[in-house]
């Protein structure tokens, strides 16, 4: 990106001053080595962000922003409804609420080593992954309604986890407010078979080895001990959410001009909070909240059932569940008044800091977690949010690596068998459906994800407590 | 990324880079021949559209206000029949009058042995999206798809 297009507030921290419509300024946090790096278009993206209506103090982006649709991938913005705020479709996408779960086993490296291949193969076979894997679980309409007014408490209604496990999940397990009668009938269709799998592209199931703590304190209170492995696990809301998405976009795209929306981008796509196709909206897209959280929640417990089969204390207690493409209805201080927020969240993750009334109790003096997932060689990153995180993005931070080079160049450049064999090599044993698929993910073609948390660290996001690298990874 | 139409003088399909997704794009001698194509290039980011056999036909039927729009509507639909039917598509065939689509969509069901596909196809975008006569005789078709 062209830096002479910013103001450098800090070391980690670039503003555009409002220009050509915009609303609010645009800041990224990001180091001038990863700014360099990013595409022009998170640019053109986030400035366009701060164009929409009701937007409240900036539009911001995370150290791993890139090129997304509308809203840049690792994009935040908050609008206030009583201001002709938005909400937008674009502005959440189209995998709602993807996010990521990361469990404890309290076994050792040694004991996951001594039966890596087997187990790599019992979770392949009992979690479906992939293009066209099916579900177990077959869900009635009257399920149906239910999943998804209930997300992951739902799941465990259902004996899919444990009551436990909910207070480690944002909103204990359950998107309020969520309307199952604004899903499409083709939206219900396509999440039939699709319960309890993990999906494809960037989407996976790792047990992982913690293997370095940077803050022992946070690290000790969130169950994390080096040496020690933990399963983590990063998929969506399946299709329900893919056609929700879909569906209210072109709603949005559509409508927006009767509601006297400029878009900048038509993938901006969004309707007034205070219009009837953005309550609809709302309520279609907590009820994929929901799909997303007990889905996971059903992966999890699979994932139990396998351990199970090969220790004895297979209980896989949950650190934590996190969401990344979402819209939230959130409290946040802006000069000195505390204000109800509408919070996009593209490919961000929240970082609530410690003290935040919404963590639960064990959690709440060191703040939330945040688990970024890097890629499948170069291991993944364990954050807490920070007393800084709330004024710097409302509460935000990265999510990932991001990618630096596109699937099909990934593909040019690699070939699954190589990638799989080279991962091996290191100690880590790679299960997917497909080969090309593995390739487009070669942990070549992300950027290094080292450097986005470093970012996301300077910038007073949220702060490094332990980094973890892969055993075994289920690729979708 | 490219390869020849099945029956199209013009037509031809290719991919474009998009940071975390793919780039369809579809070329052709009418806005219908371009739909097929970019259709053909979306099979392309899953798995090689000629490993599809040509066994089942689905039909396809809608209409939107703009050109480009239908160019949505009309990958979102071969998405959304992929998703509900646990089938993939090799072959496609469009007709285009007054912005009414009537499609078809040959393939058969995911064999995940054999098809072994890479991505699924969340959803058709708006972004980089056109549908445009680039000189007469030569449509493209193109946008960018969440996988």
């Amino acid at each position: 990106m062209d830096l002479s297009r910013f103001e450098k507030i800090s070391e980690t921290a670039w503003r555009v001053a409002p220009f050509g419509g915009m609303r609010a300024p645009a800041i990224v946090y990001a180091s001038e080595d990863l700014m360099k790096d990013m595409d022009d278009k998170v640019f053109d993206q986030v400035t366009n962000v701060a164009k929409l209506p009701g937007i409240v103090r900036a539009s911001y982006a995370m150290p791993d922003a890139h090129w997304g649709y509308g809203f840049p991938i690792g994009g935040v913005a908050a609008f206030d409804a009583d201001e002709g705020g938005v909400v937008s479709a674009g502005g959440v996408g189209f995998d709602v609420s993807c996010g990521v779960r990361t469990h404890l086993t309290h076994l050792t490296r040694g004991q996951v080593v001594s039966v890596q291949q087997e187990l790599a193969d019992a979770l392949f076979e009992h979690v479906p992954a992939g293009v066209g894997s099916e579900g177990e679980i077959a869900l009635d309409e009257q399920g149906l309604n239910a999943m998804l007014l209930g997300g992951a408490q739902w799941a465990i209604e259902q004996g899919f986890g444990r009551a436990e496990d909910l207070d480690r999940i944002e909103e204990s397990g359950c998107a309020s407010d969520a309307d199952p009668a604004a899903v499409s009938e083709h939206a219900r269709k396509r999440q039939r078979r699709e319960m309890g799998t993990l999906g494809s592209g960037n989407h996976y199931l790792e047990v992982q080895e913690v293997v370095e703590i940077f803050d022992e304190k946070t690290a000790a209170a969130y169950g994390l001990v080096k040496g020690e492995c933990v399963v983590t696990i990063h998929c969506g809301s399946r299709g329900l959410g893919h056609q929700i998405g879909t569906e209210y976009l072109r709603e949005m795209v559509i409508s927006a001009q009767n509601y006297g929306i400029d878009l900048p981008d038509r993938e901006l796509a969004c309707a007034p909070i205070k219009s009837e196709l953005g309550r609809q909206y709302l309520g279609a897209m907590r009820s994929a909240i929901n799909c997303a959280l007990a889905n996971r929640e059903i992966i999890g417990h699979l994932a139990r059932q396998v351990f199970a089969r090969f220790f004895e204390h297979g209980e896989l207690p949950l650190m934590f569940d996190v969401s990344h493409n979402t819209c939230k209805v959130e409290r946040h201080a802006i000069d000195g008044e505390t204000r109800q927020l509408f919070v996009h969240r593209k490919g961000a993750t929240r970082a609530f800091g410690p003290g935040h009334e919404s963590l639960p109790e064990a959690l709440r003096p060191y703040g939330q977690p945040v688990l970024i997932g890097g890629s499948m060689g170069a291991g993944s990153y364990v954050l807490a949010g920070m007393e800084t995180s709330e004024r710097q993005a409302f509460a935000s931070a990265c999510h990932g690596a991001g990618r630096r080079m596109s699937r099909h160049a990934a593909t040019r450049a690699w070939g699954g068998r190589q990638v799989v064999d080279d991962l091996r090599a290191q100690g880590i044993i790679v299960k997917s459906p497909s080969l090309r698929g593995v390739a487009e993910e070669a942990p070549g073609a992300y950027k290094d994800v080292r450097a986005v948390v470093d970012s996301a660290e300077a910038a007073g996001l949220a702060r490094k407590v332990a980094f973890l690298k892969p055993l075994i990874c289920v690729k979708g | 990324m490219s390869a020849g139409g099945d029956h199209a003088v013009n037509g031809r399909w290719e991919h474009f880079p998009h940071d975390a997704d793919i780039g369809v794009r579809g070329y052709g001698a009418t806005p219908g021949e371009a739909f097929e194509q970019a259709a053909l290039a979306m099979m392309a980011a899953i798995l090689d559209p000629a490993t599809v056999r040509r066994e089942q036909t689905i039909d396809i039927a809608i209409e939107a206000p703009r050109l480009d729009l239908l160019l949505v509507d009309w990958l979102n639909a071969l998405i959304y029949e992929m998703a509900e039917r646990r089938m993939l598509f090799g072959a496609f065939e469009v007709k285009i009058e007054d912005h009414h689509l009537n499609g078809r969509a040959l393939g058969e069901a995911i064999s995940r042995a054999r098809h072994a596909p890479a991505v699924e196809a969340k959803g058709a975008t708006y972004t980089e999206l056109a549908c445009v006569e680039e000189r007469p005789g030569l449509w493209r078709a193109q946008c960018v798809i969440d996988v």
